[in-house]
């Protein structure tokens, strides 16, 4: 039965409550970022046009759900592999070609590639908001030792945090994971080792784009879904890449968690801090630790 | 010698004279309309709307008016106030329109304003919603609706039914804080008491600190303002945070729960008490054609607000003309637009002669489920509600 | 480091390399004809083409946007996120200027750039940290953001969301005025956009414009040749500040308007994208990139106002993809093969 939030004491709670609010957040835009993370550190690409990823996996999901009445979370996997597929399509087809070129134009080439991407969802699903209602069991709130935690916001911890340990096993423990980061860290000895380099980029790719759709699938409520989502997507995550550093992967899970909290603690202690704080905030911690939190191992 | 220099100065007191009057030299020449509006970007809804809308008014009432064709050209100026008034003066200075409409934004319209002063071209507001854009320049006449009308009597309703203490949540904006000044003002002078009034970033994409700070507060109810994408957010947030249950009302300005994505919105849309001027589910004859002709023309989707705005913005402008039996001088076109009324799809509405506002009834709606869609269905009415912002709360 | 004076007298390196090194920068400093032919075309165009005046006045002052953006990207190697935030300082300055102080254009202008200026000078130092460009880019970003949430919050001073409202210009000399036609405004923005030029040009071509050019190839080597690595990169970052700054004024000047929107995250994103598409590093990039983009923008959005978009990014991927060297090279491949085939 659900309590009804009358009947909380405001104190202790609304605190804790902020916090896990801040940390679902947090870890959505992580999931948004991680892909990022990963093929800048990786293919030292500057890919702007991660944010369409996202919304093509929120669309996937958005279309599954309203118009083939697929249940919610079945719709995920589908988001995530319908990315990664077209992830997968666009690496050989578009992005191989440019990887020896200059950062410049990477950065035309993805712009050129958001402007497509956002005018072909507008054309064929139009400007407006697109919704979606979640499944009963994951509306509403329940209580905690006295924390009010919202369902949604505790599911996507869970998920989140699995596909973080998820990453990180794959990344350490496996033989792929192995290859990957041999490459991160010196792409010519690795090639020299006779590991299939474009293999591992093709894949990589494909994974933080299948990522970048699973959060975009995930942050339809509470982020919203429409055609300009990639540009307004871009500048959460490319602040949480930049602060987080693109050696690692905790990296930018710590900078999503602390932006996350930050930002939803900040609005409710220090209202008039407002939108500056996200920003100060960025600035401070580059300013702190310009290589990124967790900077390369020089 | 003399003869030419007098046939010479015949011919320049004729041309003049036909430059000064390009009515009559025109006769039968086309009135062009210029629509300038947010196709693309973050309002391409807005756009969307009044285009359909727009050419729906064409095709119901045919392209002639007082023996002149109607020609509509569409632009898109992706809601950047410069390029409003490129645009603008572009269709002023090449395309030669005779009005020029839309501004979907009120820096838009603002932007505009001074051009349609100087160029003596009336500029009809379809869209734009502050105040002070009619007081911007004698041309320009609303056909939307303003923040303030809408707001300040949502408070007097909520004052009417005992509401005590309200807490504004508006975003962090122009228009937001217009809102907030409005409601705080027209809910104290009824007696009511606004403990907090909290502003949320514009780029926010989490409510979830202000909803928990409502929590906090217990008010009796909220009054909102959030652009209208936002508010399904807002919704979502408000429902899942049990305040819908807690006894807080959730007022808000009808932006929240547009008829454009209002069915997609689901369960959370039936906690909101909005105020607004045009709900597709109007009781009227003239609605149920006109969401009916809107619907089969466009896919089936719904007309809004904007819409609304758009269709009687054409109206306004079919009407002058045809007042003005043709002549499109700018000056008396706003004349024949002044004090203008008329029954829109939203009920009766005029054009305040002094303030070349428009002067409407503001409906208090509920959100109910009905054939299995959802609609706002009108439950109070206040009438001929003119602008406050102009003539005082 | 002083440069060696070109005088034999007193000088360390023999005669000869001498002789190359004073050529080299003689020819850089020397116009090519391809450059007079640009701007006796810029200058026709106000002739030629009347009733364009207000979309060639847009071109010109995105070009110059470009330009500042030009001069940091393509000479210091310094890539920004954040150059709108310059442009929309100049641009309030000069709407402010004209409102509380004189509606003159030119004190305006000359404000506004001054204001910009500073603010590069202000925040200059952030971009001298050990960092990547990643975090530069992300820095300026973040400084253009604050900026508009300031300008955002100080509605009582910038009109806030709606705008600044009453911003008027007195005639330019006090004989032109700002017409409807915007010739004025054209003409206006055509000369301090071919002065700023003149000065720029001067600038890179310049010994301390090829230190730049030093320091953006090789900052270590730079410095360890005595190059004052910070205090350049600081000079060129104000001076590139103030031409947005100047950009920004002249965009208040000639629409008698200025909102929110110069602050606007697209602004810095357009312009960086203006200037990739013109190529960087030659001072031309920025125009040319602005007038091939508006063109099309207009042309795409008079053709379909709702989805412009996609043909305007199919357009950029195929540039980007054919790779700008082998476009660069078509024309002069071209007179090679019409000289070529004179000469055979």
């Amino acid at each position: 039965m659900l309590r009804g939030t009358g009947d909380c004491m405001p104190g202790n709670a609304p605190m804790l409550t902020i916090l896990i609010d801040g940390i679902a957040y947090g870890m959505l835009l992580f999931v948004m970022a991680s892909g990022l993370a990963v093929t800048l550190g990786l293919m030292n690409f500057v890919n702007l046009a991660h944010g369409a990823f996202a919304m093509i996996g929120g669309y996937v999901t958005a279309l599954a759900v309203n118009r083939l009445g697929v249940p919610f979370v079945l719709t995920l996997p589908l988001a995530f592999l319908v990315s990664a597929l077209v992830g997968v399509l666009a690496e050989r087809t578009l992005y191989a070609r440019l990887y020896r070129r200059s950062h410049l134009d990477q950065v035309l080439f993805s712009i050129a590639l958001v402007f497509m991407a956002v005018a072909a969802a507008d054309w064929s699903l139009g400007s407006s908001q697109m919704l979606i209602s979640l499944p009963g069991w994951l509306q509403g709130r329940f209580e905690v030792a006295g924390v009010d935690i919202g369902r949604y916001r505790a599911f996507l911890i869970v998920v989140c945090a699995a596909l973080v340990i998820g990453l990180q096993l794959v990344l350490t423990r496996t033989a792929f994971g192995a290859r990957l980061r041999a490459a991160v860290d010196d792409q010519r000895a690795a090639r020299g080792l006779g590991i299939n380099v474009g293999g591992i980029f093709a894949a990589t790719f494909a994974v933080g784009s299948g990522l970048a759709g699973l959060g975009g699938a995930l942050g339809i409520e509470i982020m919203g879904l429409d055609p300009t989502f990639p540009l307004k997507i871009m500048v959460y995550v490319l602040i949480v890449v930049t602060i987080g550093g693109t050696a690692t992967l905790t990296g930018p899970f710590l900078a999503a968690l602390i932006i996350g909290t930050a930002d939803v603690a900040g609005k409710y202690y220090i209202p008039e801090l407002g939108a500056f704080l996200i920003y100060l905030l960025m600035i401070a911690l580059l300013i702190l630790r310009p290589q990124g939190l967790i900077a390369p191992a020089r | 010698m003399q003869r030419r220099s007098l046939l010479l100065g015949a011919v320049l007191a004729a041309s003049t004279a036909l430059a000064g009057m390009p009515a009559l030299a025109a006769g039968g020449e086309p009135f062009k309309v210029g629509l300038i509006l947010p196709m693309t970007g973050a309002f391409a809804s807005t756009g969307r709307q009044i285009e359909a809308a727009a050419k729906l008014y064409i095709a119901q009432h045919g392209d002639e008016v007082a023996g002149r064709k109607i020609e509509l050209i569409v632009k898109d100026d992706a809601g950047v106030a410069d390029t409003t008034k490129r645009v603008a003066q572009e269709l002023i200075v090449r395309d030669k329109v005779g009005v020029i409409a839309g501004f979907g934004l009120t820096p838009l319209a603002m932007a505009t304003a001074p051009l349609a002063t100087r160029a003596k071209v009336p500029a009809v507001v379809m869209a734009a919603a502050t105040s002070s854009i009619t007081e911007a320049s004698p041309y320009v006449v609303r056909t939307s609706y303003t923040t303030p009308q809408v707001t300040s009597k949502i408070a007097e309703w909520a004052a009417q039914q005992g509401i005590k203490r309200a807490i504004t949540v508006v975003s962090d904006y122009g228009p937001g804080i217009d809102a907030e000044k409005t409601f705080v003002a027209s809910f104290g002078a009824a007696g009511g008491e606004v403990p907090q009034t909290l502003r949320v970033p514009l780029q926010n994409p989490d409510f979830s600190p202000f909803l928990q700070k409502v929590v906090d507060a217990k008010p009796d109810a909220i009054f909102v303002f959030v652009p209208s994408g936002v508010g399904a957010q807002f919704m979502k947030q408000f429902v899942e945070r049990g305040l819908d249950k807690s006894g807080v009302k959730l007022l808000a300005d009808g932006g929240i729960t547009d008829d454009d994505i209002l069915n997609g919105m689901g369960d959370p849309a039936l906690a909101a008490i909005t105020g607004f001027h045009y709900s597709a589910a109007h009781d009227s004859d003239a609605n149920r054609a006109f969401v009916e002709a809107f619907q089969s023309a466009n896919s089936g989707m719904r007309p809004n607000f904007m819409a609304v705005g758009g269709y009687d913005g054409m109206h306004a402008i079919y009407a002058a003309l045809e007042k003005t039996g043709g002549d499109s001088e700018g000056d008396k076109l706003i004349g024949a637009m002044k004090g203008l009324s008329w029954e829109s799809p939203r009920g009766p509405v005029s054009l305040d002669p002094e303030t070349r506002d428009i002067v409407q009834n503001v409906y208090l709606r509920r959100v109910e489920r009905r054939d299995d869609q959802l609609w706002n269905v009108e439950f109070e009415t206040f009438e001929a509600v003119k602008d406050p912002g102009k003539t005082g709360s | 480091m002083t440069y060696t004076t070109l005088s034999p007298a007193g000088s360390a390196a023999p005669p000869e390399t001498e002789r190359r090194a004073s050529r080299d920068l003689m020819r850089r400093v020397r116009w090519k004809p391809a450059e007079i032919v640009f701007w006796l075309v810029a200058a026709a165009s106000f002739f030629l083409l009347p009733d364009r005046h207000l979309l060639l006045s847009e071109i010109v002052i995105l070009g110059l946007f470009a330009l500042s953006l030009d001069l940091i990207i393509g000479y210091a190697g310094v890539v920004s996120l954040g150059h709108g935030a310059f442009f929309g300082l100049g641009a309030y300055a000069a709407g402010l200027t004209s409102i509380h102080l004189t509606g003159e254009p030119l004190t305006g202008l000359a404000i506004g750039g001054l204001a910009a200026g500073l603010l590069g000078l202000l925040t200059g130092p952030l971009l001298l940290l050990r960092a990547s460009d990643l975090t530069r880019l992300m820095v300026t970003l973040g400084i253009a953001m604050l900026l508009l949430e300031a300008a955002n919050r100080a509605a009582w001073l910038t009109g806030g969301a709606d705008g600044l409202q009453g911003v008027m210009i007195d005639p330019l000399f006090g004989r032109f005025e700002f017409d409807l036609f915007g010739t004025t405004a054209y003409a206006y923005c055509l000369v301090v956009t071919f002065v700023t030029f003149l000065i720029a040009r001067r600038v890179v071509s310049s010994p301390y414009g090829l230190s730049l050019r030093a320091i953006r190839d090789n900052a270590l080597r730079a410095r360890s040749m005595g190059i004052p690595v910070g205090p350049r990169i600081l000079g060129i970052y104000a001076f590139s500040a103030l031409i947005a700054g100047l950009a920004g004024a002249l965009l208040t000047q000639t629409t008698m308007f200025v909102s929110l929107d110069v602050l606007a995250f697209h602004r810095s994103a357009d312009v960086l994208l203006v200037l990739v598409l013109g190529g960087v590093g030659y001072l031309y990039g920025g125009l040319v990139g602005a007038l091939v983009f508006k063109l099309l923008q207009d042309w795409f959005s008079a053709i379909t106002p709702e989805y412009w978009m996609f043909w305007m990014g199919l357009v950029l991927l195929v540039v980007v993809l054919i790779g700008r060297d082998r476009i660069d090279a078509a024309p002069r491949a071209l007179l090679r093969r019409i000289r070529g085939e004179g000469r055979a």
